[in-house]
């Protein structure tokens, strides 16, 4: 059982919790991430670590409630218990001293990018943080990534804050007047891919991180396979962060997927229980 | 003894009707009645020289089991079996009797051989419901062995360790004891009930087991061994699933056998939406293997309500690799063979959803390195069966996160674990390997063979073998 000793709102429908886990708490790194399971009944979930505290011994994650688990996930309170809280899994991310890094955030995707921006900034490089959501109240950890960049853009789609318009839009302003070393980008899957498709005729390493479908985290199903060049990975041992221009972005949007219908059923037998007729089995905080 | 009348059959093992049992997931073979298990007991020889013990990899006193049976006395069988078989629920349901101890049994001769697993599972299954287990006490050794996997090859090793008196602590990756037990065989064949008890049992013996543990993340070997380890066995099993590498295979709908079984079994997807992993089926599922795991994914299939579930296999019947009693239940529930075929490419719709597999067909040339003829693919003799998924059953090789992360430890090329058959010893000091890690994927007796060697091998390391 793993104690979730502090808990946040973000932005809308998102969540912070800092967990006790002072084993893996230990060990983690920037890049890897936690499969979480919150009760017998309950899924696991791969999420990324969004930072780490080896002297509280806490983990952070951060999560958006868009299906099932993660509203039911979200209903814990402070003080709570979470079932089980497997990690550090993956690979940690490949940190070294390109020269300027853009680190492109996305939405959620802002919370597993601060650690790593945090490192790179950390071995001296110059980073240029590029951070975006749909509306200023889905913005997240502006301060935070502020405190690790060199420079910090944000945009919203609706121009409620920030520029109006895509990250994508920024990053292309900056290939167009600066030289550019390596860029990060973590975010929607739509999202990953535009930041490749244009970087790569420059050449620019592009490093995203991938979270598919997991089932055990270990490399034991293979869920969460994905189309590297030639090669097939497995994003839970050789991910979750690859090479943005070899993903088969295609196949991953697809296998992201692949249990909409269930996803679906899952979240209206939650609807049901919290609406009148089934109001006895409602979690939901009154 | 020859005075006796033969009877040449077994007794036969109660089964749920084929029709019914794939309406669930209960268990399909009900076990003996006390009135079967003293008739089918009485069928032993009680050979002075019994060659059933040799053929069983933990070498139970089989004849002594059975003479207990007879004389009504099953808390004695029971303890009888437990003296070299930690896991005797699991082993009666689930080990290959045919190729172990009954291939050797006396009576099968002529006749049929005694039916040993299911007598073993007869007595154990009356321990758990009568009776009740009491660990002997051995005094603590002041030795600490760390176990890394909880399936059948790391249990009976902490089982053992513990009644030698050492403080045993097994870490398992999952959020659930048992391994393979609980992970890939269907409740059908091995209730998890049945799992846990026997868990229970090894628990008090004082084995501690801390389950969300992943050793080569959380901690390494190298930790383990500091933070005061004296041994460690590695039993991380064969977890790796193996796929094809043919187009096609990663469109929605094409799982791994692992992750297929996983979903059902460990995380109980055949409840959703109460328990919240889903699983997809469809109408027609592929399952492409001939093993066990194999059979196991198809039978599931069924009790999921598929209406088409098909086993393809690149040869024929007699070459497949599952126990011929599985091969029998698929078929009486109704899983249709392909055999002789083999996929060539995975076709889907728009949505990237699995619409049909393409097979080629084969024959059967000169027999290969493993005895068995050897498929010869024959050309252009491609066809098509439409599915709506496919489950890759062909294999799985070892989990490399512990050799990654313990440079030391010695490999084979297939990523196996290079250890010593008799002691479980590999290249490093302190380190023992067993099971499918170090086998390569076999069967849960052969690993727990390879957990009581280790155990021993440990306590011969640690000690000269004077304890």
């Amino acid at each position: 059982m793993y104690e979730i000793k502090r808990k946040a709102l973000l932005a809308n429908n998102i969540k912070l919790f800092e967990i006790f886990a002072p084993e893996i708490a230990r060990k983690a790194q920037a890049g890897q991430f936690v499969i979480v399971r919150q009760h017998e009944k309950a899924e696991r979930i791969p999420l990324t670590i969004a930072d780490f505290d080896r002297n509280q011994g806490t983990i952070t994650i951060i999560f958006q409630e868009v299906g099932r688990s993660t509203i039911d996930l979200g209903q814990l309170k402070k003080g709570d218990y979470i079932l089980d809280f497997v990690g550090p899994l993956g690979k940690e991310s490949e940190i070294s001293k390109y020269g300027r890094v853009v680190c492109i955030g996305g939405g959620v995707g802002v919370a597993p990018l601060y650690p790593i921006a945090k490192r790179l900034h950390g071995e001296g490089n110059y980073i240029v943080s590029v951070i975006g959501a749909r509306s200023r109240g889905d913005l997240i950890w502006e301060e935070k990534m502020r405190a690790v960049s060199d420079a910090l853009y944000i945009t919203t789609d609706d121009g409620s804050y920030g520029e109006k318009g895509f990250v994508t839009d920024i990053l292309k302003r900056i290939i167009g007047s600066e030289e550019i070393d390596a860029v990060i980008a973590i975010g929607p899957l739509v999202m990953m891919e535009a930041v490749s498709e244009i970087t790569r005729p420059h050449g620019i390493k592009t490093v995203v991180s991938l979270n598919p479908i997991m089932l055990d985290g270990t490399g034991m199903c293979g869920a969460c396979r994905v189309q590297i060049g030639q090669e097939t990975k497995f994003a839970c041992v050789d991910g979750p962060e690859f090479d943005g221009h070899l993903v088969d972005w295609d196949n991953a949007k697809r296998r992201a997927k692949m249990f909409l219908q269930e996803e679906k059923i899952a979240l209206e037998v939650l609807r049901y229980n919290c609406s009148e007729g089934g109001a006895h089995a409602c979690q939901k905080n009154k | 003894m020859s005075k006796k009348q033969v009877v040449g059959k077994k007794y036969a093992m109660p089964v749920l009707d084929p029709h019914e049992r794939i309406k669930y997931f209960r268990e399909v073979a009900t076990g003996y009645t006390e009135e079967l298990a003293l008739l089918e007991a009485a069928r032993c020889l009680q050979c002075k020289k019994p060659l059933c013990v040799e053929g069983c990899p933990v070498g139970v006193d089989i004849p002594a089991f059975i003479k207990l049976i007879l004389a009504r006395d099953y808390q004695g069988a029971a303890n009888k079996i437990k003296e070299k078989n930690s896991l005797p629920a699991v082993c009666g349901r689930v080990c290959p009797q045919e190729n172990q101890c009954e291939k050797f049994c006396v009576m099968g001769k002529k006749n049929e051989p005694v039916a040993i697993g299911r007598l073993e599972r007869f007595v154990a299954d009356w321990e758990f419901e009568h009776g009740e287990f009491k660990p002997e006490a051995k005094a603590p050794n002041g030795k600490k062995v760390a176990i890394v996997g909880s399936g059948p090859s790391g249990l009976t090793c902490a089982a053992e360790l513990a009644r030698m008196g050492y403080r045993v602590k097994i870490f398992e990756a999952l959020h659930m004891a048992g391994g393979v037990l609980v992970y890939g065989i269907p409740e059908f064949r091995l209730p998890k009930a049945v799992v846990a008890r026997e868990i229970e049992n090894i628990k008090k013996l004082g084995v501690e087991i801390e389950v969300n543990s992943v050793i080569g993340k959380l901690y390494t070997i190298d930790e383990l061994i500091s933070d005061g380890f004296d041994a460690v066995y590695v039993a991380t099993g064969a977890g790796l699933p193996y796929f094809m590498n043919i187009p096609g295979e990663n469109l929605n709908g094409v799982y791994s056998a692992n992750e297929f079984l996983t979903r059902v079994n460990l995380m109980k997807a055949y409840k959703f939406p109460e328990y919240i992993t889903p699983i997809h089926t469809g109408r027609r599922i592929a399952v492409i293997g001939g093993g066990n795991v194999a059979m196991d994914a198809a039978r599931t299939a069924l009790r999921l309500g598929v209406e088409k579930s098909y086993i393809i296999y690149r040869r024929s019947e007699k070459e497949m690799p599952a126990r011929a009693e599985e091969i029998e239940h698929a078929r009486e529930e109704g899983v249709e063979f392909v055999l002789l075929s083999s996929p060539v490419e995975i076709k889907g719709d728009e949505d990237g959803r699995v619409k049909a597999i393409v097979c080629q067909k084969y024959e059967l040339g000169e027999p290969d390195s493993s005895g068995r003829r050897r498929p010869v693919p024959l050309e252009n003799s491609e066809y098509e069966i439409p599915v709506d998924t496919v489950v890759m059953a062909i294999g799985q090789g070892p989990n490399p996160l512990i050799p990654a992360t313990t440079p030391e430890l010695k490999t084979n090329k297939n990523g196996n674990i290079i250890a010593d058959a008799n002691t479980g010893k590999t290249s490093k000091p302190q380190i023992f390997a067993g099971g499918d890690v170090v086998s390569g994927a076999a069967t849960v007796i052969l690993a727990m063979g390879a957990g009581k060697k280790a155990a021993q091998g440990i306590n011969q390391y640690l000690f000269g073998g004077t304890e």
